[in-house]
């Protein structure tokens, strides 16, 4: 580049010179905010889009996974000698040849690619075969032997409290807890004494999963010139380029290209380095031939990663307008068999309380349990959905006791904008306060409430409201290191073609189109002129992956400032050739022109190439950290985001009393944004949130059976398959009336905040909240199903408390807590006592 | 689960050619009608038939005859969505062709005939599950295994008759024809079932369905509620059929409720039956029906939905089936 280069003026700036546009008038925008097509839509919905599973190299050879049996076991013995002989096989691994353990996180790499001494529930792979057909790998894999010494099983939270041994993992805090926190924001004691009343509650959200239509699979690739290419269902392309080059070494990383194909549906399902890809890479490199696999849905069960089962208990203080005062939160998660992202979404069960209504003081206490369960970790709203169930609820108990309206008292106590959190969370701007307003007066909720009203097929009428708030991004990328999260590269051609290479990773919500859309605005030209290159460790530059909401704002963010560095440099070409000054030139509609002469300008590509001839080839990077958090403390680095998003939901239920079966025939949903950079996928992402809200709320769950014979213990998946898992239909379907609510954000390209997950949050909780408004029962549990609804109301019948749902939480030592001051106690976000982390304390 | 495994594929062309080619192979030759049932069972290694006979190609199990006295004749092979359709069926039969809409999706009634909808595999989430799924739990006496994990005790298997037409046509006192080397048999559709999870059906391996009869319409009136999780997809797990024959002052001469879904066939809720005879139909009588059909809905636990709900909610669905009948 001939210009001084524009990074290192940024550099020295700093964050703070950072701009991103968030107050440009809407009258001024062409592209942003339109509902223009997506740019991979029409090979979307016509099934030319190729999916990791459409792939196929000459040569090409299929694996298949030889699955634990034994949820919890010693492995004695593993022989292959027959599965060898069966005709065509081409390579066996087993746990020997992939001796190094690897994991999302740093801090837990407690998984192997295939099992090497212990499995840790049914699934468990434990040998890879690899043969000319898909049908003789498994044919194969039936002759290998593997015997078994069976250990206790751990199948709950309960047991994992209960049982020290045997022990799942020989690493974590003690037994079988994973993780132990304990922050303490504030004086409880004195928030609880200057209540007006107090609650407690105890709730359970039990585990399910992401379901994305597309069932993982991966092509590896270890060519003659020693460079291997994986083509794989990844949301997160560079963190399974690292657990490669981690696994795979001395194969240098450099040698290691990971090309992540458009997802068919991820939500965080596809966003761990996963035991298939690295065995199919390894296997490649075994026998010099193309490798694939594709996973059955069961295998994808198996696979899982989803929403961690979490046993809550919330104690409450509210002033007489619910104010809240003191709250004091206990999460115990239920992690599956494997760590994956589990420290994080255990922090996540404590961090977001905060950041919709003020809380004055806060103490959280979580632990994540291993079980040998499929392992849990991200799924749309990672971690924070569980305890906003919790609040939501118990908010909703608090107006009742107090004879509030739950919306107004929520409005009440609307945590400020641009305010810190009781735990050091920066709120910017915050749009909560128009979103209950809209689903306020779109329900009729004023007049509609409390009713109980019969429907003509004797049905009760109830609505239930909820709120929410969600991260734009986590603040920290899961591995510590100074770089930037996003990264963008331009390269503008003399045709007037820009292409954008970008690491991030289109899994259907749009992160592709959003480049195009931010660079198109910022050059004047044609968004769906563009051609986006993304996910290609080879060929772009580093994104952290499609997980926490991230993408939109970081991605769109390094987007922007590659494309206004492009801009400046062409505005000096076309500045030079039509003698007007840089200033007064305007990009739009594929021109270059004197906004005081409009008539007076050049197309887009001749400014291009006004601008190479007197600069040399032209290409722009731009990138994005995030800034820093006000949170210092141990822990802190989970939940400061860049901005946060909220929404409010109106849910309307219509329960059959006699069986307690429910429907849902409308939701109202509004959701802050920030700035909506194109209306219509903006929309599309709020109902698929509702959708999938509403799966987690009625009928979703990660069931497992349990049952024992003769000594003989069987503790497996119940419904591994896309018919039994219950998750809603079309049928099941209600209207959505969505708002599209716009508070930008300075932290945001053009103000925007996230979208894809917020929305989902207060759905279950208004579910539950409206069949309390029908029939005045209390299901603190999800799924809230029909079984559960008809519990309570026999309950209420019998004159008991009309509620389902768990009555306490198994006694966990948690230590003492970590103590910061609030910001309104004079913190400044770090810890003020130094507690001991006695491993062995007794529990 | 797994791809299809490999089978030889034959297209008779008539009834006695397809029993023939079944005779010829046996054990290892299954018939297939729609495949909706047979092929996903044989992904999952539940049925592992090495040759198949498709009864696609004869004409005569198409057919659907509207008989002169008014009663109808109905191919095996007739797709669901066709008498879902059927203009005499609507009007006639509408608790039949409710019952068939309720089938799973519009796809699969595409798909799916009549005749392998009553002849479908029992059902149990212990065993409609793959291969490696039931290597795990050491498989079941269904298939590959010796013991029952439903009930563990117990000699027999609880898998759960699931189709939604047999409990209308049962209750409706439908009539089935077999065929086989031997000749041909007209049994009452109740007598086809057996109460057992892997013996459910009376009919012989070589015994080709060929038509179900459907009485004439008269001074009778049917109905079907269906219990599932979903409004589409999924199978009962509770299928109230009812028939009931009234005479001229509205009392109840004959009753038959068949109760699917909660037992290895379609269960007679006959204390409900022997309640409503000779009675008008009150509200108070309803009830009562109702409440009789509590203990024959032996539900277990190996279907979707908690099994003591499923008890508790009988007699809801029962009193609503038969208030369906006024
Ligand atoms: C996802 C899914 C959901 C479903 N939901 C439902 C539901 O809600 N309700 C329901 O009732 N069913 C349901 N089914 C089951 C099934 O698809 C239907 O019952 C369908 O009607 C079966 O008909 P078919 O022609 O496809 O049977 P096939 O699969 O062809 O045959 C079924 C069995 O009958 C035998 N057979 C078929 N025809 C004859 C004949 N003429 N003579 C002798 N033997 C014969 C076959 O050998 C086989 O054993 C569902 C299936 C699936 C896969
Ligand atoms: S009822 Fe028992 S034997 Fe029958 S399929 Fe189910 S588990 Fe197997």
């Amino acid at each position: 580049m001939v210009l001084d280069d524009p990074r290192l003026a940024d550099a020295a700036a700093g964050q703070a010179s950072a701009k991103w546009r968030h107050d440009v008038k809407k009258e001024d925008l062409r592209v942003i905010g339109t509902a223009i097509r997506k740019v991979d839509a029409r090979s979307k919905v016509s099934g030319l889009t190729r999916f990791a599973d459409d792939l196929s190299l000459p040569r090409m050879i299929y694996m298949k996974l030889l699955r634990s049996t034994q949820a919890h076991a010693r492995i004695k013995r593993v022989d292959v000698s027959k599965a060898k002989a069966v005709p065509g096989v081409k390579g066996i691994l087993t746990g020997e040849d992939l001796p190094t353990p690897f994991g999302i996180l740093p801090v837990s790499q407690d998984e192997h690619a295939l099992c090497p001494d212990k499995v840790r529930f049914v699934g468990d792979p434990v040998v890879a075969i690899a043969a000319l057909t898909e049908d003789a790998a498994w044919d194969a894999c039936r002759l290998v032997e593997v015997d078994y010494e069976p250990l206790h099983t751990i199948g709950s939270i309960k047991e994992a409290v209960e049982h020290e041994e045997p022990r799942i993992h020989d690493y974590g805090v003690r037994g079988n807890i994973h993780r132990l926190e304990n922050l303490e924001f504030g004086d409880l004691a004195a928030g609880f004494a200057a209540s007006d009343h107090i609650r407690e509650d105890t709730f359970f959200f039990e585990g399910n999963t992401h379901l994305p239509m597309e069932q993982h699979a991966s092509l590896a690739h270890f060519d003659k010139d020693g460079k291997l290419t994986i083509w794989s269902s990844t949301q997160t392309p560079h963190y399974l380029h690292k657990a490669l080059a981690r696994v795979l070494h001395p194969l240098p990383a450099h040698h290691i290209r990971v090309i992540a194909c458009p997802n068919g549906g991820g939500f965080g399902g596809k966003s761990d380095p996963f035991n298939h890809e690295i065995c199919a890479a390894k296997m490649s490199m075994l026998t010099g031939r193309p490798v694939k696999i594709s996973l059955t849905r069961e295998e994808v069960f198996f696979c899982h990663r989803g929403r961690h089962p979490v046993l809550m208990h919330a104690r409450i203080g509210v002033s007489k307008t619910g104010r809240i005062k003191a709250l004091d939160f206990h999460s115990l998660l239920d992690g599956g068999a494997y760590g994956s992202y589990g420290t994080a979404s255990t922090f996540y069960t404590g961090a977001l309380q905060t950041v919709t209504y003020a809380v004055e003081n806060y103490h959280f206490r979580g632990a994540r349990l291993f079980t040998n369960k499929a392992p849990c970790g991200p799924k749309r709203g990672h971690g924070t959905v569980q305890p906003r169930f919790a609040l939501e609820v118990q908010l909703d108990k608090i107006a009742c006791d107090l004879k509030l309206d739950p919306a107004q008292m929520r409005i009440d106590n609307l945590a400020p904008r641009d305010s810190l959190t009781a735990n050091f969370l920066q709120i910017g701007s915050m749009g909560l306060m128009q979103c209950i307003n809209k689903v306020v007066d779109g329900s009729g909720w004023k007049t509609r409430r409390g009713l109980q009203e019969r429907t003509a097929d004797g049905r009760i009428r109830g609505l239930g409201i909820a709120c929410s708030s969600y991260l734009s991004g986590a603040g920290l990328p899961i591995y510590w290191n100074g770089m930037p999260h996003s990264g963008v590269q331009l390269k503008l051609d003399r045709s007037g073609l820009v292409t954008v290479f970008c690491g991030s990773t289109d899994i259907g919500q749009g992160s592709d189109s959003v480049l195009t859309w931010i660079i198109a605005e910022v050059l004047g030209i044609d968004p769906l002129g563009m051609r986006v290159v993304t996910s290609d460790t080879d060929l772009t530059p580093v994104d952290l992956g499609s997980y926490s909401s991230r993408v939109t704002v970081m991605t769109g963010n390094a987007a922007m400032q590659a494309a206004e560095r492009a801009r400046e440099i062409l505005a000096k070409g076309a500045s030079e050739q039509l003698q007007v000054p840089v200033a007064r030139l305007t990009f739009a509609d594929a021109r270059v022109f004197d906004s005081e002469n409009p008539d007076k300008g050049m197309s887009f590509a001749d400014a291009v190439i006004a601008a190479e001839s007197r600069f040399g080839t032209i290409g722009t990077v731009g990138s994005y950290t995030p800034p820093k958090s006000a949170a210092k403390f141990r822990g802190g680095g989970v939940g400061p985001s860049p901005s946060y998003s909220y929404s409010a939901t109106v849910v309307e239920v219509e329960v059959d009393p006699e069986t307690g079966i429910y429907r849902v025939p409308k939701v109202w949903m509004a959701h802050d944004i920030g700035r909506a950079l194109n209306a219509a996928v903006a929309m599309g992402q709020i109902e698929g949130s509702v959708y999938m809200g509403l799966g987690e709320a009625m009928m979703e769950e990660m069931a497992y059976r349990d049952r024992s014979h003769k000594g003989h213990r069987i503790f497996v998946h119940k419904i591994p398959s896309l018919l039994e898992y219950k998750s809603p239909s079309t049928m099941e379907m209600p209207e959505v009336v969505t708002y599209v609510v716009e508070d930008p954000d300075k932290n945001g390209p053009f103000g925007a905040k996230e979208v894809g997950q917020g929305p989902l949050l207060p759905i279950m909780p208004a579910v539950a909240n409206a069949i309390f408004d029908a029939v005045g029962v209390r299901v603190d549990e999800v799924p809230i199903t029909p079984e559960k609804v008809f519990a309570a109301l026999v309950q209420k019948r019998a004159g008991k408390v009309g509620r389902y749902g768990p009555d306490e939480l198994p006694p966990v030592n948690f230590g003492d807590s970590l103590k910061i001051k609030t910001p309104w106690q004079g913190g400044d976000g770090t810890a003020w006592n130094e507690p001991k982390r006695d491993k062995k304390a007794a529990r | 689960m797994l791809r299809l495994p490999a089978f030889t594929y034959y297209r008779p062309k008539t009834a006695t050619a397809a029993v023939a080619l079944k005779q010829a192979h046996g054990k290892d030759a299954m018939f297939v009608a729609g495949g909706t049932d047979l092929y996903p069972n044989m992904k999952r290694r539940q049925q592992t038939p090495l040759h198949v006979v498709s009864l696609q190609d004869i004409e005569e199990l198409h057919l659907v005859e509207v008989q002169k006295d008014g009663s109808v004749a109905i191919g095996a092979m007739a797709h669901l969505t066709a008498l879902e359709m059927h203009p005499y069926l609507q009007a006639h039969f509408p608790a039949l062709a409710h019952a068939i809409a309720e089938i799973s999706t519009p796809l699969l009634r595409n798909m799916g005939t009549i005749g392998g909808n009553l002849l479908l595999d029992t059902r149990c989430n212990y065993y409609d599950q793959t291969h490696e799924w039931r290597e795990s739990i050491s498989f079941c006496m269904k298939k590959d295994g010796d013991i029952c994990w439903v009930a563990p005790g117990s000699p027999r298997c609880w898998a759960v008759q699931s189709s939604d037409t047999v409990p209308v046509v049962c209750a409706m006192e439908a009539e089935v024809e077999l065929v086989s080397p031997l000749g041909t048999r007209r049994i009452k559709a109740d007598d086809l079932y057996r109460d057992d999870g892997i013996q459910y059906l009376t009919k012989q391996p070589e015994e080709l369905l060929t038509r179900i009869i459907l009485p004439a319409p008269g001074s009778w009136k049917a109905s079907y509620l269906k219990l599932r999780r979903r409004g589409t997809f999924d199978f009962p797990v509770l299928g109230v059929g009812v028939c009931l024959w009234f005479d001229a002052d509205g009392i109840v001469k004959k009753a038959n409720i068949r109760l699917g879904g909660v037992g290895s066939y379609a269960i007679p809720a006959t204390d409900s039956e022997r309640l409503l005879v000779g009675n008008p139909l009150t509200d108070e009588l309803i009830a009562a029906a109702g409440t009789a059909a509590m203990k024959p809905a032996r539900a277990m636990d190996n279907t979707d939905l908690d099994v003591y709900w499923r008890k508790k909610v009988a007699p809801v669905f029962v009193a609503r089936a038969l208030r369906a009948c006024r």
